[in-house]
């Protein structure tokens, strides 16, 4: 039968098992916005912004496991697009964004909103596409999807000319997808499994640094056999959060720069490091040649270019987390001699607690450990970036996978508001908080709309201290003070959900804090809370950027 | 120090800017690049040369030509037997008195000229980098117009 490359797109994403896409119409995707029409698929959720469009693809993959899909129109829809990209790029999420193109015939002639995305997206996709003819389509659609998924995922661009979307060919659905040039590897290599293995056996001071990888791979019931079995401190980077349980005796909470101290000094003082789908980021590592000097490495990554980059590497293993450590789990038969050791961490975890001192304001701390107290560790918490995302880091106890939603690589603002929307579409049983500054909320405040339109039920903690506060802490500490550009002003938070038909509610007192978070999970609707909290309230503890990562500032810690 | 790899590519547009892309994200520079089609249509040949201060660039570099999709395979010269060539055409003085110095160079050194006109001689030279080099050497002291090269050629053994 033949069909329009639209109607093979539509088609395509059917059989991918899509569930949702995000977009925003636009002249040159007008064709497959008439085949839209109607459909049903899918469900589409038209966005106020493409920018939000492709940070929901990216917050329902982070929920799901799944590819995320966004849509957008040529040109300015596009470049919209770009922002999202590279941040589902930096994190690895799987994500399929499509957007229209001038007709081929047009194509470098400057036309009307052209722009060369396949250009612009190469350094921040996996893979992208320009689909020349229709017949390719469904191919292309089935290797998009195919290498957004596998290996070390990541997003992949489909540039889709309007007259190959009007143009009509047979529809063939690809049922195999083999690349030549792409075999991912995900068995770990045994014989350095057995080295692994050794290295463990003979470790004094063993601790388990632990990345988006084990997440990525669903590697959390691995990890919890290979890290009990050790009997071993666990750290985790932000993108690991909910890898680990984060009550567990045995877990050390984040480390790097706003990293648990007792994180930190474990990594500085350990003699061996079993990294685990991380990749030993400078938010991580702080100065490298000081960075665990006296320990030896085993690192496991799915991405060999992560390996031995940025530290040197003792035992690597590339593969998948889950089938390494799987295997790793196995090949474990001596198990090492760590009293002494744990001795040590304990003392440390006495020596530097994570605590706050308690102020006459609302504290940022207190909100989130509000929030954790009335969702019992349960929800869903997405994240902006600043101060409030590492307050969110830290304060929140995070039990599962995939609870927790955050830009870590690119530090994306704006990002959490429609990330909490594809979340909330992903896992619609859950409780979905977007845990937000003053500054970054106002980044991508429009969604409201599409909140509100779509009937999509966010909790929306809005950490508001009048400040971009995380800048601003940096000028107090290495700036002196200046704030410059810093203090924000921000509309009535109340007033403006309400006029979205959103719920607002505002937090000034110590004592509203839970009732507010309890009417706000009670109301069927998005609800806006402003926290009033203190100005200038810290992040601590610290490292400051490039310096050793036990050379922590600050605070109690 | 100057290193030679081969990438073996799928031959479709856009896969020479990828490879390019690898290298201008990461401020190498490429100090050579050839490419064209193989006995295989569907796959290119491309036979780069980088300067690479130390193996962990270089590694670096192979790891993330790997991760491209398009790419097939990496080879690193280095470490390598291989074989390199290069195709040099220049055009040098050729006047009565410059003659002489000249076809007594050319028979110590790889390069025969191709054409000769006015004052002008246009010599092809095909060589491995040492041969090249005494060449140079010799052509600038007699001072060379014009030059173009290929760029490396490189094949194991």
């Amino acid at each position: 039968m033949k069909m329009t490359g639209s109607q093979i797109l539509l088609e395509c994403l059917k059989r991918e098992a899509v569930e949702v896409v995000f977009g925003y119409p636009g002249g040159q995707i007008l064709p497959t916005f008439d085949a839209l029409y109607g459909y049903k698929g899918f469900k589409f959720i038209l966005t106020r912004h493409e920018q939000a469009a492709a940070h929901a693809a990216d917050g329902y993959a982070r929920v799901t496991g799944k590819v995320g899909v966004c849509l957008a129109t040529s040109g300015p829809g596009a470049t919209n697009l770009v922002t999202g990209i590279a941040n589902a790029f930096m994190d690895s999420i799987p994500m399929v964004a499509i957007t229209g193109q001038v007709p081929t015939a047009l194509i470098g002639n400057d036309a009307f909103q052209e722009a060369d995305i396949t250009g612009i997206t190469r350094p921040v996709t996996k893979h992208n596409y320009l689909v020349k003819d229709v017949k390719d389509l469904a191919l292309i659609v089935r290797e998009a999807f195919y290498i957004a998924s596998t290996g070390r995922p990541g997003p992949v661009l489909i540039d889709l000319p309007k007259d190959v979307q009007v143009a009509q060919t047979d529809f063939i659905w690809p049922e195999e997808v083999k690349i030549r040039s792409y075999n991912p590897n995900y068995s770990g290599h045994p014989g350095q499994i057995k080295r692994a293995a050794k290295l463990i056996a003979e470790a004094k001071r063993p601790v388990i640094y632990v990345g988006g990888g084990i997440i990525t791979s669903g590697a959390s019931l691995e990890l919890l056999e290979l890290a009990e079995k050790i009997n071993c401190p666990v750290t985790w980077t932000l993108m690991g959060i909910g890898a680990f349980p984060s009550k567990h005796k045995q877990s050390l909470g984040m480390l790097g720069m706003h990293g648990t101290a007792y994180a930190n000094h474990s990594i500085m003082d350990a003699d061996l490091i079993i990294a685990l789908g991380a990749r030993f980021d400078d938010r991580v590592t702080g100065r490298l040649d000081k960075f665990a000097s006296g320990a030896k490495i085993i690192h496991i990554d799915i991405d060999p270019s992560s390996i031995s980059k940025n530290v040197r590497v003792d035992v690597p293993i590339v593969g998948d987390a889950r089938q390494v450590i799987a295997e790793l789990n196995q090949e474990i038969k001596h198990l090492p001699q760590i009293d002494e050791w744990l001795k040590h961490v304990d003392a440390l975890k006495k020596k530097f607690p994570m605590v706050f001192q308690d102020k006459k304001k609302v504290l940022p701390q207190y909100v989130i450990q509000q929030i954790d107290e009335v969702t019992n560790g349960e929800a869903i918490i997405c994240t902006e970036v600043g101060q409030h995302q590492m307050w969110a880091a830290q304060w929140y106890n995070y039990l599962l996978p995939r609870t927790f939603v955050s830009s870590g690589g690119l530090g994306t603002m704006g990002f959490g508001f429609p990330a909490a929307i594809g979340a909330k579409l992903g896992r619609p049983e859950k409780t979905v908080f977007n845990i937000a500054g003053d500054g970054s909320i106002q980044m991508n405040i429009q969604e409201l709309a599409t909140c509100v339109e779509n009937k999509i039920n966010i909790k929306v903690a809005i950490i508001n201290n009048g400040y971009l506060g995380m800048v601003r802490q940096w000028q107090e500490l290495f700036y002196k003070r200046r704030y410059s550009y810093t203090p924000i002003t921000s509309p009535d938070f109340v007033k403006l959900a309400e006029s979205y038909g959103a719920v607002g509610i505002r937090v000034t007192k110590k004592e509203e804090v839970k009732p507010a978070l309890k009417k706000a999970i009670a109301v069927d609707n998005t609800v806006f809370i402003d926290f009033r909290v203190e100005e200038e309230e810290n992040v601590y503890p610290m490292v400051p950027a490039g310096e050793a990562i036990n050379n922590i500032l600050g605070g109690l810690a | 120090m100057k290193h030679t790899i081969s990438v073996l590519v799928e031959n479709k547009f856009g896969v020479l800017a990828r490879v390019a892309g690898l290298f201008s994200a990461r401020g190498y520079n490429i100090a050579s690049l050839a490419v064209s089609e193989t006995l295989d249509p569907t796959i290119s040949y491309m036979t780069i040369v980088v300067e690479a201060q130390d193996e962990k660039i270089l590694e670096q570099i192979s790891k993330q030509l790997n991760k491209l999709i398009d790419v097939i395979t990496v080879t690193d010269f280095t470490k390598k037997a291989h074989l390199d060539r290069e195709l040099l055409l220049l055009k040098v003085g050729y006047s009565q008195k410059e003659k002489q110095k000249l076809e007594s160079l050319l028979s110590k050194c790889v390069g025969k000229i191709v054409q000769a006109k006015d004052d002008t001689a246009i010599i092809e030279a095909v060589g491995d980098q040492a041969q090249i080099r005494q060449l140079l050497e010799g052509l600038n002291e007699l001072g060379i117009k014009e030059l173009v090269r290929t760029g490396r050629l490189a094949i194991t053994y």
